[in-house]
């Protein structure tokens, strides 16, 4: 008999005020219980209305039959059919926009926790079953991946699996891209990142850090002298924006990527670290997605007062839920339908105040959201002193650049095909690189879809 | 990781390193940098490429020892590895159809310079050097630039070595006397290149800089290295590092570049300690 609460369980998380000055995982995980009485909440629907939502068709109630049966590797063998990294995913995607966005039990009460229960399938599984993956015998065929974030390791994975023999050059010296230099540890645990690439290195795949393809060695040396017979670029959303406004360069104010660097990649906030970070007072986070909800939480947790400024709406907040949530339980203040026009700072060029304006929505735009729109005479001030820009990014051009022939839209992405084939023979490229800053999910399909793509084409 | 196969202390705080990085070592032009990291913990710091040697795989670098991070790595030997090792970074000096160019350098701005002033020469042109130094203990790389140029000129901010003085004057001299530079090239500490751009300014020379911003990834991704220059907004680590130095925001960048001051004073200080205590 199903479970007919119309709420979902709900998550055990560290209290908020505990929480907010450590950097330890927030939620912690379903319990077997938990994970048993939410299973059964799912009503195994015949036409899988949630399989829909997920980017990469997780079968979603099969995998919650296993759960509810206690089969829980099982349940884990039907999400990895689709998925390459159910514990990243079960954590970080958007599941109220995707996969619970269609479940039937949304309709009337919480959707089904499927997100959660992914979690705690991708958990159990690494902590009881996760022997080293084995080395697949080599087909002889050598692919060179470009990027080391979601899309670079699940491409590497797949032809792993199946014999390749790949090598993933990354230009930092940590592998897992925005999963390691840009989620902070509270969000998505690094030793969930590094399993992943060392079960990557158990299937014989090359991590090749500290190599900036373009620069170290370029996408035509890697074909034509190194010997790969297909490249995938996974090489990530690019170069931070700004705001054109007065102010944007005194000292104090960053783009989230280097706050969020510093903090996640270059781990500033241990004091064991050489790398250094401002400890602000009180801080602006210019922006309302998920690298604004990050920021802000990690700058709580350096001990700021947290300001979000966002020109729109909480409504319109483009932020996964559960962050704007978590955010305000840590006490993140947010100051919606406003936006900056100017910065201030001291006589040493260290900001001091931010300047802003009441907003309203108005008409809805090409986007089909409202458009804000300034209020005349509404500026107000606030006394900051560190301003974190999460703006998003643009296309860094380095790799278009410094390879021949590679299309580019008129954003900066790459252009592909549906099988992720650039304008180049044998080049492949996927993930925020084609897309634009987008998701884990999204990223890591990608590299699926190239996967086989260039298993294809090689095996021919 | 990237094993040292020479150290070389060319003055107490000043290093000459050769790194065993040979893809880099492949690639690298004059005017690129790099960016190593000496241990797991350890900051990323970017350091301009002096030298490299593609047949032996090996890449130079000179650093001053001016942090904990530099103290670091100045405690590591021959046979000792470096942590991570990545570049070459940043845009190459444009050198080719000059045939005049004064290159000025500024304490250890001239391990920078050097490079760029051999390849300047070896590509033809006619070269004067102008090198500038606090006191005699510091000058290094004398005998190179003597080599590499047509007219050396040392100046010592003490007078304790060459010329009494700063590069500037000297600048100014060799401009008065007549000498029509194809461009200036400034490399050495920010305050040093604001005022070479601003001698050459009024001449109408155009002058090159090669900025040295705070860096993180050296990749284009974190913003941290952003400077003005003729009002719009650049990343150093992958626009640069060469600007016209009369476009640049001077008085931005070098405040930018003092933002750690106290942190990395404080970090200094602790290392030190540390070793102290270590020799003890
Ligand atoms: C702070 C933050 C929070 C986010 N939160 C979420 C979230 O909660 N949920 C969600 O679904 N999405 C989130 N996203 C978006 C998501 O992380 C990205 O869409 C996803 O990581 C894109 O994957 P990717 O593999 O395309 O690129 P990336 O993860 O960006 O990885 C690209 C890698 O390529 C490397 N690289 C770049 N150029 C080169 C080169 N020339 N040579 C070698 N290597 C190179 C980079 O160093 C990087 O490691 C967030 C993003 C950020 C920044
Ligand atoms: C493109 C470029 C090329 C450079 N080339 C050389 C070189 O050839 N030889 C050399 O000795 N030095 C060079 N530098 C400067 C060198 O990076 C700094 O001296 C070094 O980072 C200091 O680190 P530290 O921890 O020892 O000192 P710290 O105590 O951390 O800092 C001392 C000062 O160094 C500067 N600095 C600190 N961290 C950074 C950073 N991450 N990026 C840039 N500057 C920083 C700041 O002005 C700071 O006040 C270069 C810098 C850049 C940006
Ligand atoms: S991968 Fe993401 S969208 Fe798909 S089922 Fe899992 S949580 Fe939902
Ligand atoms: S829509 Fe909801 S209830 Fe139906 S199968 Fe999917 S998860 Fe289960
Ligand atoms: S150092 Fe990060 S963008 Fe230049």
């Amino acid at each position: 008999m199903a479970n007919m609460s119309l709420q979902k369980n709900p998550m055990p998380s560290q209290d908020p005020n505990v929480r907010n000055k450590n950097f330890q995982e927030v939620a912690l995980g379903y319990t077997e219980e938990q994970a048993l009485d939410e299973a059964q909440r799912c009503l195994n629907c015949k036409n899988k209305p949630c399989m829909q939502g997920c980017p990469v068709m997780v079968h979603i109630p099969e995998f919650i039959a296993k759960v509810a049966a206690g089969e829980f590797e099982e349940a884990y063998q039907i999400i990895s059919h689709t998925s390459a990294l159910p514990a990243v995913c079960g954590r970080v995607c958007p599941q109220e926009s995707q996969c619970e966005k269609y479940c039937v039990r949304g309709k009337k009460g919480d959707p089904v926790g499927i997100g959660r229960l992914e979690r705690f399938v991708a958990d159990w599984h690494n902590a009881h079953c996760a022997g080293a993956p084995e080395k697949p015998a080599s087909n002889g065929h050598r692919v060179a991946v470009v990027g080391s974030g979601p899309a670079g390791l699940t491409c590497a994975g797949d032809l792993a699996r199946k014999g390749y023999e790949v090598t993933v050059f990354e230009a930092l010296h940590l592998a897992g891209g925005v999963l390691v230099y840009g989620i902070p540890e509270f969000r998505l645990p690094k030793a969930i990142v590094q399993k992943e690439v060392d079960g990557l290195k158990a299937m014989g795949v090359t991590i090749a850090t500290d190599t900036v393809v373009g620069r170290t060695i370029s996408i035509d040396e890697l074909m034509e002298e190194q010997g790969f017979e297909a490249v995938f670029i996974g090489s990530g959303a690019g170069l931070p924006m700004f705001m054109n406004i007065p102010g944007v360069n005194y000292r104090g104010v960053y783009s989230a990527n280097e706050f969020l660097t510093r903090i996640n990649l270059m781990k500033a906030y241990l004091p064991d670290s050489d790398t250094p970070i401002q400890h602000p007072k009180t801080v602006a986070v210019v922006g309302g997605g998920n690298v604004a909800m990050d920021a802000a939480r990690c700058a709580k947790r350096l001990g700021a007062e947290v300001y979000i400024v966002y020109r729109r709406g909480m409504e319109e907040l483009p932020a996964r839920k559960e962050e704007v949530e978590h955010a305000e339980e840590e006490g993140v203040i947010f100051k919606t339908l406003c936006n900056p026009v100017e910065i201030f700072a001291d006589e040493k060029d260290d900001v001091n105040k931010i300047r802003c304006i009441e907003m309203e929505l108005g008409e809805p735009d090409a986007s089909g959201r409202r458009r804000p729109i300034e209020k005349p005479g509404s500026e107000f001030d606030i006394d900051v002193d560190c301003v974190i820009m999460a703006l998003g990014t643009s296309p860094n051009p380095l790799i278009k650049s410094t390879t021949k022939g590679l299309e580019i839209n008129k954003k900066g992405g790459i252009v592909v095909n549906e099988e992720g084939l650039t304008s180049r023979e044998k080049v492949y490229a996927g993930g925020d690189a084609v897309t634009g800053a987008a998701t884990v999910i999204l990223a890591m399909g990608a590299g699926k879809t190239a996967a086989k793509a260039i298993d294809e084409a090689l095996s021919k | 990781m990237y094993k040292i196969v020479r150290k070389e202390a060319l003055r107490p705080t000043v290093t000459l390193y050769e790194i065993e990085a040979p893809l880099i070592a492949k690639k690298a032009q004059p005017g690129q940098f790099i960016i190593l990291r000496v241990d797991e913990k350890g900051e990323r710091i970017p350091i301009t490429i002096n030298a490299y040697d593609p047949e032996k795989g090996t890449v130079t670098i000179i650093v001053q020892t001016v942090g904990a991070t530099t103290e670091k790595l100045s405690h590591l030997n021959e046979g000792d590895c470096l942590q991570d090792f990545v570049g070459p970074l940043g845009k190459a000096t444009e050198t080719e159809g000059k045939k005049k160019v004064c290159v000025v350098g500024g304490g250890v701005g001239c391990a920078i310079a050097y490079p760029v002033l051999k390849k300047f020469h070896d590509d033809g042109a006619e070269v004067h050097a102008v090198v500038g130094f606090r006191t005699e203990d510091l000058v290094i790389l004398e005998d190179e630039f003597k080599k590499a140029s047509d007219k050396l000129i040392v100046c010592t901010d003490d007078g304790s070595y060459g010329r009494k003085g700063l590069v500037t004057d000297a600048l100014k001299e060799l401009i008065d006397a007549g000498n029509q530079y194809d461009e200036v090239f400034a490399i050495g500490p920010m305050i040093m290149m604001k005022f070479v751009s601003k001698t050459t300014e009024p001449y109408g020379i155009p002058t090159t800089v090669s900025m040295s911003p705070i860096m993180i990834d050296g990749t284009g991704m974190c913003g941290g290295c952003r400077l003005s220059v003729g009002g719009e907004m650049k990343f150093a680590c992958v626009d640069g590092p060469d600007f016209d130095g009369h476009k640049v925001d001077w008085d931005l960048a070098v405040k930018r570049n003092q933002m750690y001051m106290e942190f990395e004073k404080h970090k200094h200080e602790e290392t030190c300690n540390l070793f102290k205590k270590e020799a003890e």
